[in-house]
């Protein structure tokens, strides 16, 4: 890491103040005033909309293995989609991840 | 005496609610939110090892952990600062991928809008994936509750999140060295991730955002990174909602 001590502290100070003022922001300064029925329904949409695209270069090119498309993992997180999906369950979806992550990484390595 | 406890324990948490109705809105959010230890442990363990070995002082991992409290942001920030980018690019992509979080507040509004202001701020603080999604489900489930106990239920939400949140990264840290590779813990990351949003797909509408947001992302890997997930996930929410309006109209 090249950065000095006082670096490493703004780094930290700015994301958090940042971070803060993004979960502040409607909260904090709309209050009670009633936000438009099109926003809202975009807004449902958030998590389906970030998150799968934020896991699927992480599945697809997993950085632990230089970015080469890995079985094992791969294969877990078939079977965590497959399950949540047959469950609806997250904590049975991330156990069978788990299960089939390190079994497949003991099998074949 | 007490030959039935769990009849004793029911009636008991019964006689709070009658008595202390906001009290007991906040055991109900602690009791919702436990669930997600088990997404949340693993996930700051791994920051803790993480932020050790790019070279981080306990103080400065604490420092994220506390001040931050994001957990795939500071994923990121890290993995950026292990590879030397310059500080304005990790702070950069670490608060875009933030930026989703301006719609957990927005979504929190209509439920949460009229609470006074330093509660609203405390509430900013502990919105997280986790608490947002949690306390959401509860809110729409009941639309009835008083606003106090929306408060307390969501800060009772957040209070297990929170609390392993700063107590594994700590662990993560002090025992970072002495985790082997063979553990696969860089997978923790995105198997959690794949197992929170699987059940969130409802609809179809909900699939087709999903779909877009891959498509679009995984197109984008070109565009410095962030930036494209940003953009992914705003084509994903507007498909979204076509979706729905789309199948409105066919009903």
């Amino acid at each position: 890491m090249i950065y000095s001590t006082i670096e490493i502290w703004v780094i930290i100070l700015v994301i958090g103040a940042g971070t803060y003022l993004i979960r502040f922001s409607f909260l904090g300064l709309i209050g009670k005033r009633t936000m438009s029925p099109l926003v809202l329904r975009l807004l449902r949409y958030t998590p389906v909309a970030v998150i799968p695209g934020m896991v699927a270069p992480l599945v697809l090119w997993p950085a632990a293995t230089g970015g080469q498309p890995d079985l094992a993992r791969s294969a877990a997180a078939l079977v965590a989609l497959a399950l949540g999906l047959a469950t609806r369950n997250t904590l049975m979806a991330m156990a069978g991840g788990a299960v089939t992550l390190y079994s497949m990484l003991y099998l074949v390595g | 005496m007490n030959r039935n406890p769990s009849n004793t324990d029911m009636t008991a948490s019964r006689v709070e609610a009658v008595r202390n109705p906001v009290r007991a809105a906040f055991w109900r959010g602690a009791r919702d939110g436990a669930p997600f230890l088990l997404v949340v442990t693993p996930f700051s363990l791994l920051f803790g090892v993480m932020a050790a070995e790019s070279g981080l002082t306990l103080t400065q991992a604490m420092g994220f952990n506390f001040i931050v409290v994001a957990g795939a942001s500071q994923f990121i920030a890290v993995s950026l600062m292990a590879d030397d980018a310059p500080a304005l690019v990790v702070m950069a992509t670490a608060l875009a991928v933030n930026l989703r979080m301006a719609m957990y507040s927005a979504a929190l509004v209509p439920h949460l809008g009229a609470a006074p202001l330093w509660q609203r701020a405390l509430i900013a603080y502990m919105n997280t994936d986790q608490t947002y999604t949690v306390s959401v489900l509860e809110y729409e489930k009941r639309p009835e509750m008083p606003l106090a106990e929306k408060v307390t239920y969501f800060v009772g939400a957040a209070a297990p999140v929170l609390a392993a949140w700063y107590a594994f990264a700590l662990v993560g840290v002090l025992v970072g060295a002495s985790i082997p590779p063979a553990f696969a813990l860089d997978f923790a990351l995105p198997i959690t991730f794949v197992a929170l949003i699987t059940p969130m797909l409802r609809t179809l509408a909900h699939v087709a955002a999903a779909v877009t947001s891959i498509v679009v992302a995984l197109s984008l890997t070109w565009v410095p990174s962030g930036l494209g997930l940003l953009i992914a996930a705003a084509c994903a929410m507007v498909v979204g909602a076509l979706f729905e309006t789309w199948s409105e109209r066919r009903r």
